[in-house]
């Protein structure tokens, strides 16, 4: 896990990054390269797409083809770039906002046509860019800087939403879990289709001094207290797991994915035609 | 780079004008295709899901117009020849990911058949109500340019200078027929030959490649395709010439100038005018699209009843051809432009043609194409007014 390990796939000449002190964007990130590392995936048939938002900054840190495109808009982006090329690996580097809210018709769409993306959320609870107003991934009761009563809303649980929606892969982590993060990517990756990882991260400047958790350990205790893990949530109730969050590998399954199955329909034009011929 | 080939279907035939634009693009070698269902756009999309797979192409159906034009920038930068097509409300969809494309410098190709508007509007009715849009639709200061079809074949052949100047310049194209157009079936002769441009490639290695640098004498930057070796950033952001953001004033102001420069320098090759009996004409006829066609019959009429009249009709709405206007010969007192709106075009008429010349305009938005008619009878109401 050191340093080293990821430092190739950064581009050192775009650092510092613009993140403060204390954000878990960072954790997140190196779980990414890590990830991409144990692959030993070729930097050259990496895309790595993202929004806009305090997370989708990664695109201009890392060293491969990269595209920060509007806000809400990666997943069409990058559904345009690999079924172009369908050889790439493309990953989709988005926060809350900007999957869950202005997002989210693409994120529901891509995962029901199971495109072979791999879409990281940065879900830190908040619009960290524009300071810290409250997001579709807050939770319920929380105060944000346009829910100064309490957020009235409740939040979208993203892993259930990706499953109903057709995904093939879903994982969560935290940033306090930062250890499991790349063996999720790894796995998010290799999944042909549609895979989400969601990783929660702190934003002590704003979600976190909003909420009496100002220090950066204090939002990684948060997450530490409140995650539970795929094994120990099978024991509890729905009452028990109120509030908490399920970590790890959360759904699986097998669907035809969508640049496969076009991909079929060229070839059976092109067999139309050599027999033809 | 350019090169010239036969297109498949060299040949005259009865088509409607939207299989004409995805017959061109075809041609020109379009091969990602993205969008949502709208009339009356949609027989586009209906003949290139058809068709693009049986040519190694990819279409798909999104599920909204910002996801199609997010999607074709997408599959431009991994390397293909892209196109959306849509109408109003779609198009109004699109315009911050148009923005986008001008800035991050993406060819693509955006069809907007013009239908009545505001809102819903009158979804089959024909209307010009989009002009300014298509020029002013996104936010910020931005170069496009937009074309104007006023026959099947003109849908053809504008479909692929369309994709020719997108490639070239590396910057989005708006061809703006109107529902007439879209939807006439007329006589078309597709050409013995068309010619074709392509996006030029970096000839810098990977080490040494900057994506937004300009070589010199040139305008445009050689973005290389997704994939290819080149690991760069774009990004929606300003930025400088290795593509990453950048907030210094001066680097903001080159880069607009240049992206405004690479347009206006091209002006002659982009621009694409007629125009008939200017020489002794008292009045000029204006117009664009399908009201070209009624706008032809007016002066026809108008010459048999002994009124001097001439016409000019542009292809190209933006940039705005003004060298026409300033150029206008003496004998010509009034223009009247013809279209089917309140009153965009003729704002620019106004702006170009030297200070002697009336414009009025026979301005029209009632979900009905505009008839010779009624030209005739603007003509007749202007004639004798000239200053």
């Amino acid at each position: 896990m050191a340093v080293a390990d990821i430092q190739k796939y950064l581009r050192s000449n775009r650092l510092p990054h613009i993140w403060c002190p204390g954000c878990g964007n960072g954790i997140v990130l190196g779980g990414v390269l890590r990830g991409v590392d144990k692959l030993q995936l070729d930097p050259n048939k990496v895309v790595v797409v993202s929004g806009i938002g305090c997370s989708s900054r990664s695109a201009g840190y890392v060293d491969f083809n990269t595209l920060h495109t509007a806000h809400g808009r990666a997943i069409p982006f990058a559904t345009g770039v690999k079924l172009a090329r369908p050889d790439l690996t493309v990953i989709v580097i988005t926060g809350d906002g900007d999957l869950a809210a202005i997002g989210g018709n693409h994120f529901i769409h891509a995962a029901r046509r199971n495109m072979d993306l791999t879409v990281v959320v940065f879900n830190n609870s908040t619009y960290g860019m524009t300071s810290g107003q409250y997001s579709p991934l807050t939770p319920a009761g929380a105060i944000a800087a346009t829910a100064p009563y309490g957020n009235l809303e409740r939040a979208f649980d993203m892993g259930r939403l990706a499953e109903a929606a057709g995904a093939t892969y879903v994982a969560r982590s935290t940033t306090f879990h930062a250890l499991q993060i790349p063996d999720l990517i790894v796995a998010a990756i290799q999944n042909k289709g549609f895979s989400l990882v969601e990783v929660i991260a702190g934003c002590p400047v704003y979600y976190g001094r909003m909420n009496k958790m100002s220090a950066p350990a204090d939002m990684l205790k948060w997450q530490k207290e409140n995650a539970v893990s795929v094994q120990q949530a099978g024991n509890m109730t729905p009452e028990q797991l109120k509030g908490k969050h399920i970590i790890g590998e959360l759904f699986r399954r097998q669907a035809p994915e969508y640049t496969e199955e076009y991909g079929k329909l060229i070839q059976r034009f092109t067999q139309e035609k050599s027999r033809v011929s | 780079m350019s090169h010239v080939i036969p297109p498949v279907s060299a040949q005259a035939m009865l088509m409607q004008g939207n299989e004409a634009c995805a017959q061109a693009a075809l041609d020109v070698g379009m091969r990602f295709f993205a969008g949502y269902p709208i009339t009356p756009s949609t027989e586009i999309a209906e003949a290139l899901a058809e068709r693009l797979p049986k040519v190694g192409g990819t279409f798909i159906q999104m599920e909204d117009e910002i996801a199609s034009i997010g999607a074709i920038l997408g599959a431009s930068l991994a390397g293909r020849k892209s196109m959306t097509a849509t109408s109003g409300p779609g198009f109004s969809l699109m315009q911050e990911l148009i923005g986008l494309g001008c800035l991050c410098e993406i060819p693509c190709v955006i069809v907007n058949v013009q239908r009545g508007g505001p809102s819903t509007g009158l979804p089959t009715a024909p209307a010009q109500g989009d002009i300014m849009q298509a020029r002013w639709g996104t936010h910020g200061d931005h170069p496009i340019v937009v074309l104007s079809p006023s026959s099947v074949t003109e849908m053809y052949e504008l479909t692929v200078a369309a994709f020719n100047i997108a490639e070239a310049l590396r910057n989005p194209v708006i061809l703006l027929p109107d529902e007439i157009i879209a939807h006439m079936r007329e006589k078309i002769q597709i050409p013995e030959t068309i010619k074709i441009v392509d996006r030029l490639k970096p000839d810098q290695p990977p080490e040494k490649y900057k994506p937004y640098a300009i070589k010199e004498g040139e305008l445009v930057p050689r973005l290389a395709n997704f994939g290819e070796g080149y690991r760069f950033n774009v990004t929606s952001l300003i930025h400088d010439e290795t593509g990453f953001p950048s907030g210094s004033p001066q680097v903001t102001e080159t880069l607009l100038k240049r992206l405004m420069q690479k347009v206006e320098s091209s002006r002659k090759e982009i621009t694409f005018v007629e125009s008939r009996d200017l020489e002794d004409a008292r009045v000029v006829l204006f117009s664009c699209g399908s009201t070209v066609r009624s706008m032809k019959e007016a002066a026809r009429e108008a010459r048999q009843k002994g009124l001097k009249v001439g016409w000019i009709k542009t292809g190209t709405v933006w940039p705005f051809p003004d060298e026409v206007f300033q150029n206008l010969p003496p004998n010509v007192k009034t223009v009247l432009v013809c279209e089917m709106n309140l009153g965009m075009l003729v704002h620019e008429v106004r702006r170009s043609a030297p200070d002697r010349i009336r414009v009025e305009s026979v301005a029209i938005a009632n979900g009905c194409f505009i008839t010779p008619q009624e030209i005739v009878s603007g003509i007749e109401t202007v004639y004798e007014g000239g200053r």
